[in-house]
């Protein structure tokens, strides 16, 4: 089992937290961003010496320049040309060096970076491929587009160099303070004051632009969601002539997201000046301060401008820490939406003793099922059936009677509230959701297929499948002749809309995809709505000898194709309200019989005509 | 790249005055040390307290200024290029939506999505930082030369000799760098696609347990999208360490020139101190360049991807008005039509049909159904053949004013996550009534209502928490509530009961009598009543008339016919 799938109450109590908008605290964030970058810490901790390393030696190269100025001082016609020359290719010997490594350097930050950002990325697909079907039916596919490619990257822009950053300039800050003490402990005393001054405002700055980049983050999901659903529908928007509403409606999306933008960045741009203002205002006190005492006799001129330099030293990297900070909250920001992401419950774990389905009769039963996709609104109530292995089980109704929602219950997307679904005598909740699963066939009326050869689309349910397989699916399927006239044939890729291919072909390509898996139990929904009659016809047989020996459940709307079927379930406001065979309830006269006579009149009607 | 800078022109005058603004800041900055020095230098050994306080002050104000003036510097910043990127993303998404399908195609939605959002998004940072950085750098820069030359002209030219030198390794890597972005942009277009098809296709991959199989799928795009981030970060960032070695050599040159200037007694040692000061200005300065260098080409290569679909030139252009007299309300002259113009999906194809009259389209899966409403609603241009509405041509017909003459149900149409009223609306300017009205006529109205909320019910996204009679009917509806002249159904009730259906089309009679209507279905029963039948195989008519004709003469037509009949009776 997988260790990420794996949560303790914790991470329970998390995912709730963050469903209901709780904010994650700072030190949680931190933590869990460290994880990612600890598991580089050697690479992490290279960085580190040769950023160390590289500042060191950024001290050598005055040394060196200082030593060749040396020889030259001795001034006009006495210049010892042989040691300048001698330190002159030292220097460049050094400068050579000193490149080499910067660029070792930034290699690796690259290198760490990506990783990270490789890590991010793979865990949240991860989670995704592992959330209930409820999760995909509640949340814009744009949003989450938006947070494995911006919130994830905008993690990483500060995140790896941000962090560099701050420990250089640590370093610096500690080495600059003990050299200012050495020097004047009285004029530190003025950083008693500008110091403090620019923690608390940066603090401050930073709680105030944090909700700011949270902010930023929403609005440019919301836009990207609605640029991935408006995209999607580009078509009927022509068709209907309607870009004018729709770009519209797009504008005040981007002007949240440009506004939002712009919030971070006129905020987050205040800390910057302002604590470069606090630490000029330090530098003219301590000019001030340094002259009276200068006056006062309590130091030297030569040790004010030392001071002076060291403290110029001392205030870049608070600069630049201030800067970081606020950029380091649009990273947090974006954390908490990756995260929150992450923590999305998975479907809930088989339990640990869950049986593997092997050898399935295809026995189910439902026992007084009472299911509803939102708590308080029922839409199946004590329902009860039983199919047998083999038999041909129709379910008929009008549309949003629950036929759907059937399949749904049978291949786990949902768990029921009440009663329970068997198969081959053992709950559904009790055996493994991949064994339960591929214990099933399913052709759906909304046809998937994805960028990738038609090969590989109709391969998709049998590992290792050969050429030959897919061929005869594909023939059994009517489709065949189709693929060959395509410039390459079974290899060609379908893209989303490149390739002119029919609704009723896709439903054919999904067809021979189903043929190819040899399982004991079948769904059929409305499988073949949109495959003309013809095509229909010619497939029969296949699908007769697909659907021979197994249990199937079959939605349809032309009653006739469910005839023959073993048992019939008449669905009708998430109730069942009439079982039996196509005879049994034509004789009692009910529902059913009302409907497949409506059918019937339309027949009887066109005859009329003929 | 043009094209996007052209965008900042409306700006000019607001981004000359934040670098004004924002120069005054930077030099108030500098100022400062200026004053320093001269406190300790001048002020104090006169020992004059007021001096001090006097300067000291001038300090404060100088800081005080530059606060000011860098804040606001920022702010016109920050509102230049969040204008900007307002515009270009109006405009993008604006040309997105005007885009031919084929176009469209050709460019994939997921890589449109993603120049929408991710390289809109780079060209915003690039803007912003541009505007940022672009001040400070060419200051200090330019500043810093100027001082060294009136230091010492003859070794400033030493190191003004390099400068041609970094301008060629920044036009070097420039050109092997925005192709590489380009290359990452591509990758991510892809991250995109795995992640929505998953997405799409949740149910599908959940029931075939390939969720192992579309991880490693998603890993190798993930591991692809990363080395090309690898490889475009790594080439980009020898920028860096090249500009510094030039520089420290031209720095180490000149301590040489130096000393032979010092021997030839043409310089003082003193001076050459001075300059080695004011090159660590230079250096921070070029410093600064390479970091704007590295965001403007990550830039670049986003703004040319939008820029790509921006210039994207109007492919279905409107030709002049060709008119007719031909009595019909649609006719189709002999139109041939390819889709990947190798073979054709429709060929030869001519019918007319009156004001009020229905054209029923039936035939075998992809025998160029579809197609032909494509045609009509012209998505695609014929490759020969004319299709004309009331004798007009339809080329030489505006988009806006043709498209408004229809209602359409396309196949796997298109719901948004809004209200059933605003779906139905689809924002145009119908009033409630008639919104009810049409959802009465498709047989939407009585479920509508069984809703909780009636027609404020807000769907999911693609109206996943509909059934798919419900989807179609309220795609009917919307089809019906703009009054059009002309209705398309295409295999539009395919997922209706026959009860529905049946009390559909009846419905429809009644209430669109001067509508001309094009139906494409799969039950004869559908089309049996419609003034032209039209029986399609493979692109080709096979059979054309009434349904009584088409039962006399067209075999494949009598066969289906009598297969589906028979369906209905024992």
């Amino acid at each position: 089992m997988n260790k990420n799938s794996k949560f303790d109450t914790a991470s329970i109590r998390r995912a709730v937290d963050a469903q209901k908008g709780v904010k994650a605290p700072k030190k949680y964030l931190i933590g869990r961003l460290w994880k990612y970058l600890y598991h580089y810490k050697w690479l992490l901790l290279l960085a580190a010496v040769l950023t160390i390393s590289s500042n060191l030696f950024s001290l050598v190269g005055p040394t060196l320049s200082g030593r060749a100025i040396d020889a030259i001082e001795l001034g006009k016609g006495k210049v010892d040309f042989s040691t300048v020359f001698f330190y002159a290719s030292l220097m460049i010997c050094f400068y050579i060096l000193s490149s080499v490594m910067s660029y070792v350097l930034s290699i690796i930050m690259i290198k760490l970076s990506r990783s990270v950002v490789y890590r991010m990325r793979r865990d949240v697909f991860d989670r995704l491929t592992r959330l209930p079907v409820s999760f995909f039916d509640r949340h814009q596919t744009g949003e989450i587009i938006s947070i494995i490619s911006y919130d994830i990257d905008t993690i990483n822009a500060s995140l790896s160099t941000d962090l560099l950053h701050i420990a250089t300039s640590l370093i610096t800050v500690v080495g600059s303070l003990v050299m200012m003490l050495t020097i004047c402990p009285p004029l530190v005393l003025v950083f008693t004051v500008t110091i403090p001054a620019s923690i608390l405002f940066t603090r401050y700055m930073s709680k105030r632009v944090r909700p700011l980049y949270r902010k930023r983050s929403i609005k440019l999901g919301e836009l990207n969601g609605y640029i991935e659903e408006i995209t999607s529908g580009l078509k009927t928007i022509k068709a209907y002539n309607r870009e004018d509403v729709m770009i519209n409606r797009f504008d005040e999306h981007n002007l949240d997201a440009v506004d939002a933008y712009f919030e971070t960045e006129y905020y987050g741009r205040v800390t910057g000046p302002s604590v470069n203002f606090i630490n000029n205002i330090s530098l003219a006190l301590v000019s001030v301060f340094g002259s009276l005492l200068y006056l006062a006799g309590g130091i030297s001129l030569g040790d004010i401008s030392s001071f002076v330099l060291y403290s110029r030293k001392f205030s870049g990297p608070i600069n630049e820490f201030a800067n970081i900070i606020s950029e380091l909250q649009s990273a947090f920001a974006a954390a908490e939406r990756v995260f929150r992401l992450m923590d999305e419950l998975p479907e809930p774990e088989d339990a640990p003793d869950a049986l593997t389905l092997t050898d399935v009769r295809g026995d189910v039963r439902f026992d007084h099922v009472t299911f509803g996709y939102e708590n308080g609104k029922t839409i199946l109530r004590d329902l009860n059936f039983t199919a047998d292995s083999g038999k041909l089980i129709a379910i008929v109704g009008p549309t949003g009677a629950g036929k759907t929602t059937i399949i749904n219950l049978l291949m786990r997307f949902y768990d029921i509230n009440e009663g329970s679904i068997t198969v081959d005598g053992h709950d559904i909740r009790d055996v493994t959701r991949a064994s339960l699963r591929r214990a099933y066939t399913m052709v759906l009326q909304d046809t998937w297929l994805f960028h990738g050869t038609i090969f590989e689309n109709i391969a998709y349910g049998k590992d290792g499948a050969t050429l030959a397989e897919v061929e005869a699916a594909a023939k059994a399927a009517k489709i065949d002749g189709y693929i060959k006239r395509l410039p390459n044939g079974y290899n060609t890729v379908l893209s989303d809309n490149g390739v002119n291919i029919s609704k009723g072909q896709k439903q054919l390509l999904t067809i021979a995809r189903a043929m190819l898996i040899d399982s004991k139990m079948l769904i059929l929904d409305e499988a073949t709505s949109n495959v003309d009659t013809q095509t229909e016809r010619k497939i029969q047989a296949a699908m007769r000898s697909m659907m021979q020996g197994k249990t199937c459940f079959v939605i349809a709307h032309r009653l006739s194709t469910i005839r023959d079927a073993d048992l019939i379930l008449v669905m009708r406001d998430g109730q069942i309200v009439e079982t039996g065979t196509h005879d049994s309830l034509i004789a009692a006269n009910g529902f059913y019989a009302s409907l497949y006579r409506s059918q019937f009149d339309r027949e009887e009607d066109l005859k009329a005509v003929q | 790249m043009k094209k996007i800078i052209h965008y900042l022109r409306p700006y000019i005058p607001l981004m000359c005055l934040g670098l004004t603004i924002k120069f005054i800041g930077t030099i108030m900055d500098l100022a400062l040390p200026w004053i320093l020095s001269y406190i300790i230098d001048d002020v104090v050994p006169r020992g004059s307290k007021t001096g001090i306080f006097l300067w000291g002050g001038a300090m404060i104000l100088c800081a005080a200024v530059s606060i000011v003036g860098n804040i606001s510097a920022n702010r016109i910043a920050a509102k230049v290029s969040r204008n900007t990127t307002e515009r270009i993303r109006h405009d993008l998404f604006a040309r997105t939506m005007r885009l031919s399908c084929s176009q469209s195609d050709r460019f994939t939605l997921p890589s449109l999505i993603s120049r929408l959002t991710s390289d809109t998004y780079n060209v915003h940072h690039m803007f912003s930082m541009m505007q940022r950085l672009g001040v400070r750098a060419p200051i200090l820069l330019v500043g810093g030369i100027c001082v060294t030359i009136t230091l010492e002209p003859v070794l400033t030219l030493v190191l003004v000799a390099v400068l041609p030198l970094l301008a060629l390794v920044v036009w070097l890597v420039s050109r092997h760098v925005i192709p590489l972005y380009t290359l990452v942009q591509n990758a991510i277009d892809k991250i995109v696609r795995k992640v929505q098809e998953n997405i799409t296709g949740v149910r599908v991959i959940k029931a075939l347990s390939k969720s192992d199989y579309e991880r490693a799928r998603f890993d190798e795009i993930n591991k692809d999208a990363v080395k090309r981030e690898q490889r475009a970060g790594m080439v980009t960032n020898i920028t860096s360490p090249v500009m510094n070695l030039l520089l420290n050599g031209g720095l180490t040159a000149v301590i040489v020139v130096g000393a032979f200037r010092v021997n030839a007694g043409l310089t003082q040692p003193g001076k050459i101190i001075a300059f080695l000061s004011y090159f660590t200005i230079i250096l921070n300065a070029m410093m600064m360049v390479t970091r704007i260098f590295v965001n403007l080409s990550k830039g670049t290569a986003s703004a040319r991807r939008i820029a790509e679909v921006l210039e994207a030139e109007p492919d279905l252009a409107v030709t002049e008005r060709n008119h007719v007299n031909n009595g019909y309300h649609i006719e189709f002259d002999n139109v041939t039509f390819s889709y990947n113009k190798t073979e054709p999906n429709i060929s030869g194809l001519s019918f007319g049909l009156k004001r009020g009259q229905t054209l029923g389209i039936i035939g075998a899966t992809g025998s160029g159904k579809t197609t032909i409403v494509s045609l009509l609603m012209r998505f695609y241009d014929p490759d020969s053949g004319v299709v004309r509405i009331d004798g007009d041509d339809i080329r030489g017909i505006p988009d806006d004013e043709l498209r408004s003459r229809f209602g359409v149900v396309l196949q796997n149409d298109f719901l948004m996550a809004d209200t059933i009223l605003e779906n139905i609306r689809f924002g145009r300017d119908i009033s409630d009534e008639d919104i009810i009205r049409a959802a009465e006529v498709a047989q939407a109205d009585a479920f509508i209502r069984e809703k909780e909320d009636g027609y404020n019910y807000v769907l999911t996204g693609m109206g996943t928490n509909l059934s798919g009679g419900q989807k179609q009917r309220l795609l009917i509806a919307r089809a019906l509530a703009g009054n059009p002249e002309i209705l398309i159904l295409d295999d539009s009730s395919s997922a209706l009961d026959y009860k529905t259906d049946a009390a559909l089309r009846s419905a429809l009679r009644r209430s669109c009598e001067g509508v001309t209507k094009v139906i494409i279905a799969q039950r004869v029963s559908s089309i049996r009543s419609a003034d032209l039948i039209i029986m399609l195989d493979d692109g080709q008519v096979i059979g054309m008339g009434t349904h009584s004709e088409l039962m006399k003469n067209c075999e494949s037509y009598r066969e289906i016919a009598e297969a589906q009949m028979g369906d209905g009776m024992e």
